[in-house]
C-alpha cells in the first residue's frame, strides 16, 4: 500500500518537474498520470477484475475523452464507432426476436449483477427501470433515458412478426444488444455486447417493448 | 431507542399507492418521510463519539489528536472541512479529511496508517475515523466550500479527478457522468445531483459524511465514493487511494460556494 502511494507520487512529482512552474501539465501528461493513478488505486474484488475497467475499448476511450473536453465526437469518428458496434451485434440465432414480455418485465425490474457484492453465476438484471419509464404500473422509474411507455404502439407495431414491423423489431434488438451502434456515446449500456444479458433475456426485453399484449403497449 | 426509525421507503410507497395520483403521492410521501427523518439524525451519536475521540489519549503513544493539523494549523477544527481535500506540505500530498486523520493518528498517536488503510469500512479504527470525520464536518456546518487550487498538485488532482469523473468503463460503460452529468435526472425515484458544477447547498459533496437510514450506517466521503464505484461495476478503489482523492478534489472544487449540511441524513 505505502509503496503504491510513493510510486504514484513520484510519478506526479516527475510530471510536474518536466513541465516546470510556468504552465500546468499537458493534456497528454494528465491522461498518462490518470492511467497511472487508476492502476495504483483499484484492485480486484470478488469476481470484478481491474482489467475490466482498465482495458477499455475504442468506444469508451473516445467517448470519455470527448466528455472531458466537453465537446461531442466529430461526425466521422462517431460514425466509425457506430459502424464498428453495429457490426458486432449478434442477431437472434434462431431468427426469433420476440420473447415473453412477462419475463421481460422481471429482467427490466432487476438491477442486479456484476458488482463486487454480486456473485459469479448470479442472473443479471437489465437495469431498465433505473433509467426508463416502461409500463404505466411501475411508478418507480428513472429519467436518464426516454420514456418507453407505449414504445410499440407509438411505432405502429400491431403484429411484431409482420414484414412491416421488421425494421423496428430489428432496431429494438440492436439497440438493446449494442446501444452504441446507433449513438456512439450513448449513456445506455451495451447489454448483449458486454455480456450483461444473454440472447434469451434480450428476446424477452424486446417482447416487453413490442408485444401488443405487453402492458407497455396498453 | 429514539432514533430507531424502522419505517422503510418501501412500506411508505405501498401505503401511498393510490393509482390516480400515485406519482404525486409517492414523491410527497417520500418528502414527508425525509422531513420526518430530520427530527433526529443519528449522526449526532457519531459526532459525540468523534468529539470524544479527538481529546482522548489513545494509541501506542497515548496521545490525543488535539495537535492534529487539518490544514488551518494544529488543533484548528472549525472551517477545516470545507477546505478539504487540499495539499499538505508535511506529507507532500493532497489529502481529504479521512486520510488526513489517519496521518494524525499515525504521527501523533502512533497507530499504523497502512493497517488502518487496509481495515474494511465499519471495522476497527475505520469506525473511529468515520466518527472523527463526522464531528469535524459538523463543526463547519453552514460554512461554504472553498477548496484551494493554489498548489500545482491541487490543480493536477482536479484535472485527474475530472478525467476519472468521465471515465467510462466496466461491463456497463458507466462513468460518474452517466448519472451525475445532467440536471434534473433521477434513478428510479432517487434524484441525482449534477456534479460538474455547484449542485446547491447541502447537495452532493456538501452532504457527506451522512447517516444512511436504509442500512443504519454512518458513511464518510471515502465510503460514498467507494459505493458509487461498486454500483458503477468498477473494481474496488483502495481507501485513500489517489483516485478517490483526485475525484474528491474535482467534486469539492466544483462545489465551491455550496453550504455544508454535513452530517446529513439520507434515505
Amino acid at each position: 500500500m505505502k509503496k503504491n502511494i510513493r510510486f504514484v507520487l513520484s510519478g506526479i512529482a516527475a510530471a510536474l518537474l518536466v513541465v516546470g512552474c510556468a504552465s500546468g501539465p499537458s493534456v497528454a501528461e494528465l491522461n498518462e498520470l490518470t492511467n497511472k493513478i487508476v492502476k495504483a488505486s483499484f484492485r480486484d474484488e470478488g469476481f470484478v477484475k481491474v482489467d475490466r475497467v482498465l482495458n477499455v475499448d475504442e468506444t469508451n476511450r473516445a467517448c470519455s475523452e470527448a466528455d472531458v473536453a466537453g465537446k461531442p465526437l466529430d461526425e466521422k469518428t462517431a460514425k466509425a464507432i457506430e459502424e464498428m458496434n453495429l457490426k458486432a451485434i449478434q442477431w437472434p440465432s434462431d431468427g426469433k426476436f420476440i420473447g415473453d414480455w412477462k419475463q421481460g418485465e422481471v429482467i427490466a425490474q432487476s438491477g442486479r449483477g456484476l458488482t463486487w457484492t454480486d456473485k459469479a453465476g448470479d442472473v443479471n438484471g437489465g437495469n431498465c427501470y433505473n433509467c426508463h419509464q416502461i409500463s404505466k404500473e411501475e411508478i418507480s422509474f428513472g429519467t436518464i433515458g426516454p420514456s418507453l411507455y407505449n414504445y410499440g404502439k407509438i411505432r405502429g407495431v400491431t403484429d411484431p412478426n409482420s414484414p412491416e414491423s421488421k425494421p423496428i423489431v430489428e432496431y429494438t434488438w440492436g439497440k438493446i444488444w449494442n446501444s452504441k451502434a446507433y449513438n456512439a456515446c450513448s449513456n445506455m449500456p451495451r447489454a448483449g455486447h458486454m455480456g450483461i444479458l444473454n440472447e434469451t433475456q434480450v428476446r424477452h426485453i424486446v417482447g416487453l417493448l413490442l408485444d401488443p399484449k405487453s402492458p407497455v403497449n396498453q | 431507542m429514539k432514533y430507531a426509525t424502522t419505517m422503510t421507503l418501501a412500506s411508505l410507497l405501498a401505503m401511498s399507492a393510490v393509482p390516480a395520483m400515485a406519482q404525486k403521492t409517492a414523491s410527497q410521501g417520500i418528502d414527508e418521510y425525509r422531513a420526518m427523518l430530520q427530527d433526529g439524525n443519528p449522526a449526532e451519536l457519531f459526532e459525540a463519539k468523534g468529539e470524544g475521540l479527538w481529546t482522548q489519549k489513545r494509541g501506542p503513544k497515548n496521545a490525543s489528536l488535539e495537535k492534529c493539523d487539518l490544514g488551518k494549523g494544529p488543533g484548528v477544527v472549525k472551517g477545516a472541512f470545507v477546505e478539504l481535500p487540499r495539499y499538505f506540505a508535511d506529507t507532500q500530498r493532497v489529502q481529504d479529511l479521512e486520510t488526513r486523520l489517519v496521518t494524525c493518528m499515525e504521527t501523533l498517536q502512533g497507530f499504523n496508517a497502512a493497517e488502518i488503510y487496509k481495515t474494511p469500512f465499519g471495522k476497527g479504527e475505520q469506525n473511529n475515523v468515520t466518527a472523527l470525520a463526522t464531528w469535524i464536518a459538523a463543526e463547519s456546518k453552514g460554512m461554504r466550500f472553498n477548496l484551494s487550487q493554489a498548489h500545482p498538485q491541487e490543480k493536477t488532482f482536479y484535472e485527474v479527478g475530472k478525467r476519472l469523473f468521465f471515465q467510462r468503463g466496466g461491463p456497463h460503460d458507466f462513468s460518474c457522468a452517466s448519472c451525475h452529468g445532467e440536471e434534473g435526472k433521477r434513478i428510479r425515484l432517487q434524484d441525482l445531483p449534477m456534479l460538474t458544477k455547484n449542485p446547491g447547498d447541502g447537495i452532493g459533496f456538501a452532504a457527506w459524511p451522512a447517516y444512511r437510514v436504509s442500512n443504519g450506517q454512518m458513511w464518510g466521503m471515502q465510503l460514498r465514493l467507494n459505493d458509487c464505484y461498486r454500483q458503477q461495476r468498477f473494481p474496488y478503489p483502495g481507501f485513500g487511494s489517489d483516485a478517490t482523492l483526485a475525484l474528491a478534489t474535482y467534486l469539492g472544487v466544483n462545489a465551491k460556494g455550496a453550504a455544508s449540511v454535513a452530517p446529513a441524513i439520507k434515505r
